[in-house]
């Protein structure tokens, strides 16, 4: 399948090496142009590098109770909040759809799929205006509601592939032998699903950290987030500024690829690809 | 799978409840709900009435109709362009990284790096790169290109939506290419020596084996990429231009409009994408069914 060429390298291969680095390159570039601003002192037009450099920026935002720290502290608890709720609601739901067949399946399956890949702006306008009403509009009990809804969904997909190869009769020995249901949950299920509840959780943690509309929506610019604030620095704020947001808006997004980067499953990847 | 004896139907329905029931009510209510406010239903300021003023306003009024039709041209020449861009790039660096023999691991990793960064960071990203003072501007005053910022094509907030259509490629290429390397990766190993053997050149092979095998989920995945970039807010929010303006963006300025009769033409500009981007969506799931079944 793949023309190996092991001794003298050809202009062939040498092209294909140099159009995967310009590809390697291009899709790093704006880490690059983020790290190159986020330690700027003085970078003016034509220079292509930074003449001086400082740690500024990074002492002014994360010092005390700056803005920046409120928001990261904001996202943090919103995204842990939402990652509990999810996988509370949504364990007993992929359990039922990984192991067992039954009338209306596929009805469940759409459900859970739709608020997945629609696009949140109508859903998010309806709930806003009863949010509003029930009081729970401007505070980060109704952010964290609203994004259930794209969460829970990637939840159930996730754990429901692990518990499609998951093997019931374990639980049955244990429960022969005595084991109350709490304990057959502790040491026998949750052990077994234990790497599938990782990446639920760390695809949970994920879209609720970067969503940025449900945010603004239910939010009404009262909750304010790390996406939030890095979207009103974009357009006002300094470029150092911008850049140590956006690289502390990134850093647990590019963890978790380090995480998962062996097994993405076609769900995962949407989910990704909607982020 | 079932091994244990099948459960009840009230032991699935109690199981499923939780998860299913707040989806109902948070997705399904708030969608009931902007349907209705579509219809004109506010009874806050005593509307009570169901009527398609808003969508008929949207579509024909002085006030809407221009916004309206060139914000779908724009949104539709921005979304399918991106998603043409994207698949074609995929397909070649998919096609790139599974014939190379060294470093594999490595350009994967790159080729996935920026698989989960958010479309907000894409948009910041491509404002720091693009932008006429931005790091290609100077790399290109470095080779002698240019010598001024105004030299610089306008790439960021551009009438064309170039920025955007940038910023959608770079974001969602690595999408549809891992999934076209996963399954040229998944394909017998025999198919492209049998056709070597049999005398098909490069082209060839490609065109009559390699494409019909990832049609399927090349297809699938560009779909959802259309689908997410025709109702994604961020991107052309940061790098659009007021005129013309993508549907999404201008859903949101009728929803905070200070005039709560635009909230109407919000809801059903918003449920109009929606309903778009949903029979888009649909055709996904038909070929996704298809090309489970391929592979």
């Amino acid at each position: 399948m793949v023309e190996r060429h092991r001794g003298t390298p050809d202009i062939k291969s040498i092209l294909r090496y140099l159009l995967l680095g310009i590809m390697g390159l291009a899709f790093t570039a704006p880490m690059i142009a983020f790290l190159l601003n986020a330690f700027a002192r003085q970078w003016f037009f034509p220079q292509l590098l930074p003449q001086t450099w400082t740690l500024e920026a990074w002492e002014r935002l994360l010092s005390g109770r700056s803005e920046f720290v409120q928001a990261l502290g904001n996202s943090a608890l919103i995204a842990s909040v939402v990652t509990l709720v999810a996988l509370i609601l949504g364990l007993p739901a992929a359990r039922v759809m990984g192991l067992y067949r039954f009338r209306g399946k596929r009805v469940i399956e759409f459900l859970l799929l739709l608020p997945a890949v629609v696009p949140p702006l109508a859903v998010s306008m309806g709930l806003t205006v009863n949010f509003l009403r029930w009081g729970l509009a401007g505070t980060w009990v109704g952010v964290a509601l609203v994004h259930l809804v794209p969460v829970l969904p990637y939840v159930v997909l996730i754990l429901s592939g692990t518990f499609a190869s998951y093997d019931v009769s374990h639980e049955a020995q244990a429960r022969s032998l005595g084991a109350k249901p709490l304990a057959v949950f502790r040491y026998i299920t949750l052990p077994m699903i234990f790497p599938g509840v990782v990446v639920a959780g760390l695809f949970a943690f994920l879209i609720s950290w970067s969503q940025y509309l449900l945010t603004l929506l239910v939010g009404g610019g009262r909750v304010m987030t790390l996406p939030i604030l890095l979207f009103s620095s974009a357009s006002g704020s300094n470029n150092t500024t911008i850049a140590v947001q956006a690289l502390m808006f990134t850093a647990p997004t590019l963890l978790l690829l380090l995480f998962t980067s062996r097994v993405l499953s076609r769900n995962a990847l949407t989910g990704l690809a909607r982020l | 799978m079932s091994s244990e004896s099948n459960p009840s139907r009230w032991h699935i329905a109690i199981l499923l409840a939780p998860a299913v029931i707040v989806l109902l009510v948070l997705f399904g209510g708030g969608l009931i709900y902007s349907l209705l406010q579509s219809l004109g239903w506010q009874p806050l300021i005593g509307q009570t009435r169901l009527s398609l003023d808003a969508y008929t306003n949207l579509l024909f009024s002085p006030d809407y109709a221009e916004v309206f039709w060139s914000g779908l041209a724009f949104s539709l020449w921005v979304s399918g362009l991106s998603t043409v861009i994207s698949a074609i790039l995929a397909v070649a660096i998919a096609l790139l990284i599974y014939q190379t023999a060294r470093g594999i691991r490595l350009w994967t990793f790159l080729f996935q790096f920026n698989l989960p960064v958010p479309h907000l960071v894409a948009a910041v990203g491509m404002l720091f790169l693009l932008s006429q003072s931005g790091l290609i501007s100077r790399g290109t005053v470095a080779l002698g290109l240019t010598s001024t910022p105004a030299d610089f094509p306008i790439l960021v907030r551009d009438t064309a939506g170039l920025g955007i259509i940038i910023a959608y490629v770079w974001k969602e290429t690595p999408f549809i290419g891992v999934i076209v390397l996963g399954v040229l990766r998944s394909m017998s190993d025999s198919y492209d020596p049998a056709a070597r053997n049999l005398g098909a050149n490069g082209w060839q092979r490609f065109r009559y084996i390699l494409l019909p095998l990832i049609t399927p989920s090349l297809l699938s995945s560009s779909l959802i990429v259309f689908a997410f970039t025709f109702g994604a807010y961020e991107i052309p929010a940061l790098l659009g231009v007021r005129f013309p303006r993508g549907l999404p963006v201008t859903a949101l300025r009728l929803f905070t409009d200070a005039d709560l009769n635009a909230r109407s033409e919000a809801m059903a500009l918003s449920l109009l994408i929606t309903l778009m981007t949903s029979l888009v969506i649909v055709v996904y799931l038909w070929l996704r069914g298809i090309a489970e079944r391929l592979t």
